[in-house]
């Protein structure tokens, strides 16, 4: 984890998103999928948290040129803020955080199932995953069209590809859990990886444990502090001596678990309020 | 001199005014260096009960205006697993500790006490009161000043170390209170904590806090702190005290120590930014400096509240 005085490069619009691509070689060279960054909002007194995203893509080119990215939706004063940052500017940023995603060791066929913005951090973990030989199938949606995270990219890394939206604007008419298991028997699923919102974690969770498919979630959850200290963003995981749960943080024992281990009924409820990459 | 700035706490020699808050220290290996050590005073563990504690349900945090609203329900290992695993770590950061112990009876405060004052690299105890008296059935120690310095008096008795009373800003009459707890034989006092606070989120029709009602920090807080801290300077002159709500910067830290702290402690300022107590010791510093004062304890108390200039 290091801090860092990031230079922006360039924000852009990305259809509901946008992305911001920063200077930061030290965060560029560490980031790995599943991770995310802490940004620091304007000394304004208003609002004060740091604001959690997902890297979505890190260029390594060594030294001092390295450049990572994240992705947003602008949705109150801290990302609205962020969507005007002129390049040149500097973000105060702290990363990588969190726990990575793991990298199956044997198995080859891997899908990637994601809506909203979770989709950012399986784009990373698409690309780390082809560099090591893995085959990529990725099962990606949004509400909308404008809310499917860089479809032309996912199109480009995965082998298979399906996408669905709410209002059918692109792809079939539903949710990724509605296609799920038709896709992964066509495709031969080994493995699975999902972020977004908790809704279709738990389905992927309950889909894996039936079918016995080894799977890692990457979970949304609202932070206070984003690096350990507040034990603000807790997350039941259950015990593996079987005596009940325990409370890890999302931040830094997460946001990558084994949706197996997660005690979903016992997750206090943010369905639907602000999650990780927004306000 | 700028980055060197010693205070005494009745016997207790901190390097620095500025004390991390009790639940925004982690548990010794997370943000390491980027608390930069060399400003801290201390820093005070999360409140430690006897047995483990797995917490309140989540969301914890919601932010608002100013400030931050949270609850987290005393999530803690339990002092054995803390004195064990934790508490080694705390101390290896270099940041003297000082381990916030509390319980839901007098007995269990004791326990608590009594594996951690002889646990090596500990400088002092802090007893967190305001919690539910679950012996007398009454919302917080605090609701009754004999039964704060009943709590308080029995953990110092048992401490080898220094102990700290800690009582929130809002109480009927803090000063009594806190006169009570000197009376008991603690060492000091620290007023500070989150004030109790709810939040509602009308798009769902649900709380904000997974645990409905919780707390609220930051700088919302700070004036309230402020007149917290300066009621109780002023009723037991002479008693070390550590103040702290919603200070950002060294200014602000400065504010505190003129209403009459010895200590500031910081906490969400430590959670938006790792580095922010190491800051504000420099920023206490340098208005030091810039006012002629050679030390914290030239600031302490030295409000001017007559006529005069």
């Amino acid at each position: 984890m290091k801090r860092a005085r990031a230079e922006v490069l360039s924000v852009r619009r990305l259809g509901a998103y946008h992305t911001i691509t920063l200077v930061a070689p030290e965060i560029a060279e560490r980031a790995r999928p599943g991770q995310f960054v802490s940004v620091a909002v304007p000394p304004g007194r208003a609002y004060l948290l740091r604001r959690p995203f997902w890297v979505h893509a890190a260029s390594r080119r060594g030294g001092w040129a390295g450049t990572f990215e994240f992705a947003f939706d602008v949705r109150g004063p801290g990302t609205a803020w962020l969507a005007r940052r002129p390049p040149h500017t500097s973000l105060d940023v702290i990363g990588p955080l969190g726990r990575a995603f793991a990298y199956p060791r044997r198995l080859r066929t891997c899908l990637l199932v994601g809506e909203g913005h979770g989709v950012a951090a399986l784009r990373f973990l698409a690309e780390e995953l082809r560099a090591r030989g893995r085959r990529v199938d990725m099962l990606i949606g949004g509400a909308t069209l404008e809310e499917v995270f860089k479809p032309i990219e996912a199109k480009r890394l995965s082998t298979n590809l399906a996408i669905v939206t709410r209002d059918g604007s692109l792809g079939d008419r539903g949710r990724v859990i509605d296609v799920l298991e038709e896709r992964a028997a066509r495709w031969g699923t080994e493995v699975v990886y999902a972020a977004g919102p908790r809704d279709v974690l738990r389905g992927v969770a309950r889909f894996c444990r039936e079918r016995r498919i080894p799977a890692q979630v990457a979970l949304e959850e609202r932070m206070g502090c984003g690096t350990g200290l507040c034990f603000g963003c807790a997350v039941p995981v259950a015990r593996t001596d079987g005596t009940g749960f325990d409370h890890l943080r999302a931040c830094v024992e997460g946001p990558v678990f084994n949706p197996a281990r997660i005690v979903w009924d016992r997750w206090g409820g943010t369905e639907g309020a602000t999650p990780l990459s927004a306000g | 001199m700028p980055g060197t700035l010693p205070v005494d706490l009745g016997g207790l020699a901190l390097r620095s005014p500025i004390v991390v808050a009790s639940g925004c220290a982690g548990t010794g290996k997370e943000v390491g260096p980027l608390l930069e050590p060399a400003g801290l005073g201390a820093l005070v563990s999360r409140s430690i009960t006897l047995a483990p504690r797995t917490g309140s349900a989540g969301p914890r945090v919601a932010e608002t205006p100013s400030g931050l609203l949270w609850s987290v329900g005393l999530q803690n290992p339990g002092v054995a697993a803390f004195v064990q695993d934790e508490l080694p770590r705390l101390v290896r950061t270099g940041v003297p500790v000082i381990v916030s112990v509390t319980g839901g009876s007098l007995e269990e405060f004791v326990a608590v006490t009594s594996r951690v004052h002889v646990a090596p690299g500990v400088v002092a105890i802090e007893a967190h009161l305001d919690r539910p008296d679950e012996e007398l059935d009454r919302p917080s120690f605090c609701a009754r000043p004999e039964r704060a310095a009943e709590v308080a008096g029995a953990v110092a008795r048992m401490s080898r170390l220094p102990v700290f009373a800690k009582l929130p800003c809002l109480l009927p009459d803090l000063g009594d209170a806190a006169r009570s707890c000197v009376r008991a034989g603690v060492h000091g006092l620290t007023v500070a904590g989150g004030l109790p606070a709810m939040g509602v989120d009308a798009k769902r029709g649900r709380p904000a806090l997974g645990s409905v009602a919780g707390w609220l920090s930051g700088p919302a807080i700070r004036p309230v702190a402020l007149r917290a801290v300066f009621e109780v300077a002023r009723a037991v002159p002479g008693v070390p005290l550590m103040g702290g709500g919603g200070v950002t910067t060294g200014p602000e830290a400065a504010e505190l120590l003129l209403a009459g702290a010895w200590a500031v402690q910081v906490g969400t300022a430590t959670l938006v930014d790792p580095g922010a107590p190491a800051r504000i010791a420099e920023g206490v510093a340098a208005y030091l400096e810039a006012h002629g004062l050679s030390s914290p304890a030239d600031l302490r108390g030295g409000l001017r509240t007559g006529d005069g200039p």
